[in-house]
């Protein structure tokens, strides 16, 4: 199915977005998720099941002021 | 100074954006001795990491760390963000930025308020970015924040601090409030006179991150801080129209 991750387009085989993780190298990152602009915590990734047009957000720590 | 509940010993606060370089970021901060640092949350490509190494620099300059919600414009946004910050940074602290206005980067002080009583509600230590309106500040009390900042100047002009009269009524009106003047500082004697008008920290980041040699600046700040801090709690002599003799003129040799 077709997902947005982080603004991209993406084809993805897996259907939670903790596999969805792992399928793009996130796996062990230090990241945290919203999916449709609702957060979603760590320990709710594996029962988030993803669908078709869904927008993924995976963010990390970075600069700011 | 106490930031809800917390000890911190420094009274000055240093982003960690528009640096030169990571090893520049942190000279800048053992020199300046910066109590706390500001972060965000941003997307990262995959592979690419940045955040790791981001975050294994910031984890390394041993101070608190205060994330923000730069660049949101709506509740929605700004509270999203800042659950994403909270699980990121394992911290209930947040820097509440709800921007109004995109020339200016003012607060929108309805939506500020908003996302303040919101993230309050959830735990969260809200630090929000604000202006010097009293009538706001006291909204943002009561929607649970212990903590103010109020703008200096817009964020990134370097221009000080523009209304002195409305920073000096803001700090009389709420003694007891932690306050830090936060944005628009771009030089340390700015950030000296903050301090001396009572408020109890400064945040600054373009001022040091942009100078010419970052760590000289920032090291600058600091003791322009220390040097304010100490000046208000001397108690300072009231100006005078008049001159006033500083030596006695009693014992003057009579040479006429």
């Amino acid at each position: 199915m077709k997902i947005t991750i982080n603004g991209t387009q993406t084809e993805t085989g897996v259907e939670t977005l903790a596999a969805v993780l792992d399928e793009f190298g996130y796996g062990d990152a230090r990241v945290a998720t919203a999916v449709n602009e609702q957060f979603v915590p760590v320990a709710q990734r594996g029962q988030t099941t993803l669908e078709p047009g869904d927008r993924v957000e995976i963010v990390t720590p970075r600069q700011g002021g | 100074m106490q930031l809800y509940g917390t000890d911190i010993a420094s009274r000055l606060m240093l982003g960690t954006a528009q640096y030169p370089s990571p090893t520049v970021l942190a000279e800048a901060f053992r020199r300046s001795g910066a109590g706390i640092a500001t972060v965000s949350v941003r997307r990262e490509a995959g592979g690419a990491r940045a955040g790791a190494a981001f975050w294994e620099l910031v984890r390394d300059l041993d101070v608190a760390l205060l994330p923000n919600t730069a660049g949101c414009h709506s509740v929605r946004e700004a509270v999203t963000t800042a659950q994403l910050a909270r699980e990121l940074f394992d911290t209930p602290w947040i820097k509440l930025e709800v921007i109004g206005h995109a020339d200016t980067l003012q607060p929108d002080p309805f939506g500020l308020v908003e996302a303040a009583r919101i993230l309050t509600d959830e735990g969260f230590k809200v630090f929000p970015y604000t202006t010097e309106d009293v009538v706001l500040a006291g909204r943002l009390l009561d929607a649970g924040c212990e903590v103010l900042m109020p703008w200096g100047a817009p964020i990134g002009t370097g221009l000080g601090l523009t209304n002195i009269y409305g920073l000096r009524t803001l700090r009389a009106q709420f003694p007891e409030v932690p306050m830090v003047v936060d944005a628009g500082l771009g030089l340390p004697s700015q950030a000296a006179i903050a301090m001396e008008m009572g408020f109890d920290a400064v945040l600054l980041n373009t001022a040091v991150a942009k100078a010419g040699d970052p760590a000289a600046m920032a090291e600058g700040f600091g003791r322009a801080v220390e040097a304010g801090g100490l000046a208000y709690h001397a108690d300072p002599m009231e100006p005078r129209d008049m001159a006033a003799p500083s030596t006695p003129l009693i014992g003057k040799a009579f040479l006429e």
